[in-house]
């Protein structure tokens, strides 16, 4: 807390305040090293993206080579361990393959939304006034969908497609992000060093880059983190409607999709994409747990 | 209290008004004009300008809107483009099911959350209370159709006890608490649960363990209160905050239920808003988000005023 309290205080000299924010990093990364259930899911995080980005050297078969013949074989199989989808394709290499896709369509939308709705609620927040209003009325009316069915609604008028479900889910989560932002900007705006580098003069603008940013980029970022499991889980969802992601490329939703039809013939093969989408979500959220109680930030 | 009531009902307004935007945009966000997928691909530009006329659509967008707007205010959502029946009459049947289907699901939810979160917020730091967090942090990140099939797999294929899809007796209007229609509903109720359960039990144990800190449970004690008559002051201090995450809950739920319906074919909202992405009829679509987003910003405003009447404090801020 002592640090953070420095990062707060204007008082501090430029030197001894970079030194000390140094420090408070530090402070967090040691804390990190020493929670084994966040390194555990980073650990598993970090292999699972690798898999993804190293795919065409680790998959041992072609993930889009159909057969007949060896349809829905069961995972054990010689030559394909994780057995068979219902086109006779290798579901192990379909799963590796697999995880380019659903980590992109999970992590690009946070990505995004935490860019346009962090600005707009910094903007809301430090502004004030009608500017706030004008902004977060317009945010609240997003708001007032439940999440998933905003995604369904939009890339159901849009039609199926990757940019689509891009779009709509960074329209989703652009509202709980900007509502964070203008919060924590709301209270920053008000303490006394934000008071004091005004009376220095200095503009706006130098304001929100030199003073409030640094203050509420932290808590930001740690809201966003906890956004990653629950995009990963709706767009893998929006692929499972037959949304999202199409035929015949490799993504879990849509495996999951396709092999629901062969649930009672193959039931392991139709819930292993499952068991991937719920790993990858699970460890974010940990994670961002994690992160969250080593920056000793509440809320 | 009625003055607060009068505000958050006029904040509400704009609201509802911005989500009917929202609606109204949908069908003019979509690829292709609206009235393509109702005629024939030959269709004549004559006919083309009759039906334009016919529908409106040749006027400006706002007057579409309002246009529009008066049409749903007084109940004509428009008509199915595939069944050429009335949208509401196909999304009334629908919001019912999963109506039924959401209730259940919360009520389990609400149970099992209130129960596991109190129990981990009483026993802070033991292996109960990590257990719970455990279970809470399973139920919040699980793709919940995918559980559902995880659960068909187990309860249908492999143990063949519950029947994996439908409505069972629940669907044909019959009494409700058959031991059919209770089968049907158990698998789909205890997926849909998952994700509240685990926001509730996380969120009550939180709570429950704020309160407990608070003096004034240090002076029930000291009064020589017996921790039966505690509990109850710790539950009236935790219920208000603990209202308003489940009402969002509630009406997270219906939203939620689409992915859940579809794959145990439950025929609500979700099964109805799946056919319509995949025939693209807009109307459907159109009619079906409104009805849930406006049900959803009503069960917002209830929750806030209920809030407010259990808690004064809240009317201050």
């Amino acid at each position: 807390m002592s640090d953070q309290a420095a990062t707060f205080s204007g008082a501090i000299p430029d030197t001894v305040k970079t030194e000390r924010s140094r420090s408070f990093w530090q402070a967090v990364f040691r804390r990190l090293s020493r929670d084994p259930l966040t390194m555990i899911c980073a650990a598993i995080l970090l292999a699972i993206v690798l898999i993804a980005i190293f795919a065409p050297w680790i998959a041992p078969n072609d993930p889009y080579k159909t057969s007949m013949v060896r349809r829905l074989k069961p995972p054990g199989t010689p030559g394909y361990w994780l057995g068979t989808d219902e086109l006779g394709r290798d579901m192990l290499s379909r799963l590796i393959y697999g995880g380019r896709l659903s980590l992109f369509m999970g992590f690009t939308p946070v990505v995004v939304a935490t860019f346009i709705g962090g600005t707009l609620g910094v903007i809301a927040g430090y502004a004030g006034g009608r500017i706030n209003m004008a902004i977060m009325r317009l945010i609240d009316v997003f708001y007032a969908f439940p999440s998933v069915l905003l995604a369904v609604a939009i890339s159901g008028a849009l039609g199926a497609g990757i940019v689509n479900g891009l779009v709509s889910l960074i329209l989703v989560f652009i509202p709980p992000i900007a509502r964070v932002a203008e919060s924590v900007t709301t209270q920053v705006r008000t303490q006394d060093f934000i008071e004091a580098a005004r009376a220095t003069g200095a503009s706006g603008a130098r304001i929100v880059t030199g003073h409030v940013l640094s203050n509420v980029v932290g808590p930001i970022l740690i809201y966003a983190s906890s956004l990653i499991s629950v995009s990963i889980v709706i767009a893998s969802g929006l692929s499972f409607l037959g949304l999202g992601v199409s035929p015949p490329l490799a993504d879990w939703g849509l495996m999951l999709n396709t092999l629901r039809q062969s649930i009672y013939i193959a039931p392991v093969n139709a819930v292993l994409p499952g068991v991937m989408i719920f790993t990858t979500s699970m460890c974010f959220n940990l994670m961002s747990d994690g992160l969250r109680s080593a920056m000793d930030v509440k809320g | 209290m009625l003055f607060y009531i009068l505000r958050r009902f006029l904040y509400t307004l704009p609201i509802a008004i911005g989500v009917s935007l929202v609606c109204f945009a949908l069908v003019h966000l979509a690829p292709g004009d609206p009235i393509s997928a109702i005629l024939p691909e030959n269709a004549s530009p004559q006919l083309i300008e009759e039906v334009k006329t016919a529908y409106g659509f040749d006027k400006p967008l706002p007057i579409q809107y309002l246009y529009w707007l008066g049409n749903v205010v007084s109940g004509d959502l428009g008509t199915s483009i595939m069944t050429r029946r009335a949208v509401l009459s196909e999304v009334i049947p629908a919001v019912g099911n999963t109506l039924i289907l959401a209730a259940c699901a919360v009520l389990i939810g609400f149970v099992v959350g209130i129960g596991l979160g109190t129990i981990a917020g009483y026993n802070s730091g033991s292996i109960l209370d990590k257990a719970v967090t455990a279970f809470a942090i399973t139920g919040v990140s699980v793709p919940h159709y995918w559980l559902g099939m995880v659960l068909i797999v187990l309860f249908s294929v492999n143990l063949g006890w519950l029947p994996a899809t439908g409505m069972g007796s629940l669907g044909s209007g019959e009494l409700p608490f058959t031991l059919d229609g209770l089968k049907h509903i158990i698998l789909p109720a205890m997926t849909l649960a998952v994700i509240p359960a685990g926001i509730i039990a996380r969120s009550v144990r939180a709570t429950v363990s704020e309160v407990r800190k608070q003096d004034f449970v240090q002076t029930l004690y000291a009064k020589g209160l017996t921790s039966r008559y505690v509990f109850v002051h710790v539950a009236k201090n935790a219920a208000p905050t603990v209202l308003a995450i489940m009402g969002l809950q509630l009406a997270q739920l219906l939203g939620g239920s689409i992915l859940v319906e579809t794959v145990f074919a439950w025929p609500g909202t979700g099964f109805l808003l799946n056919a319509a992405i995949f025939t693209r009829d807009l109307p459907i679509l159109q009619g079906t988000i409104l009805v849930l987003s406006i049900f959803f910003v009503v069960t917002n405003l209830a929750v806030d005023v209920l809030q407010m009447m259990l808690d004064p404090r809240v009317k201050r801020v």
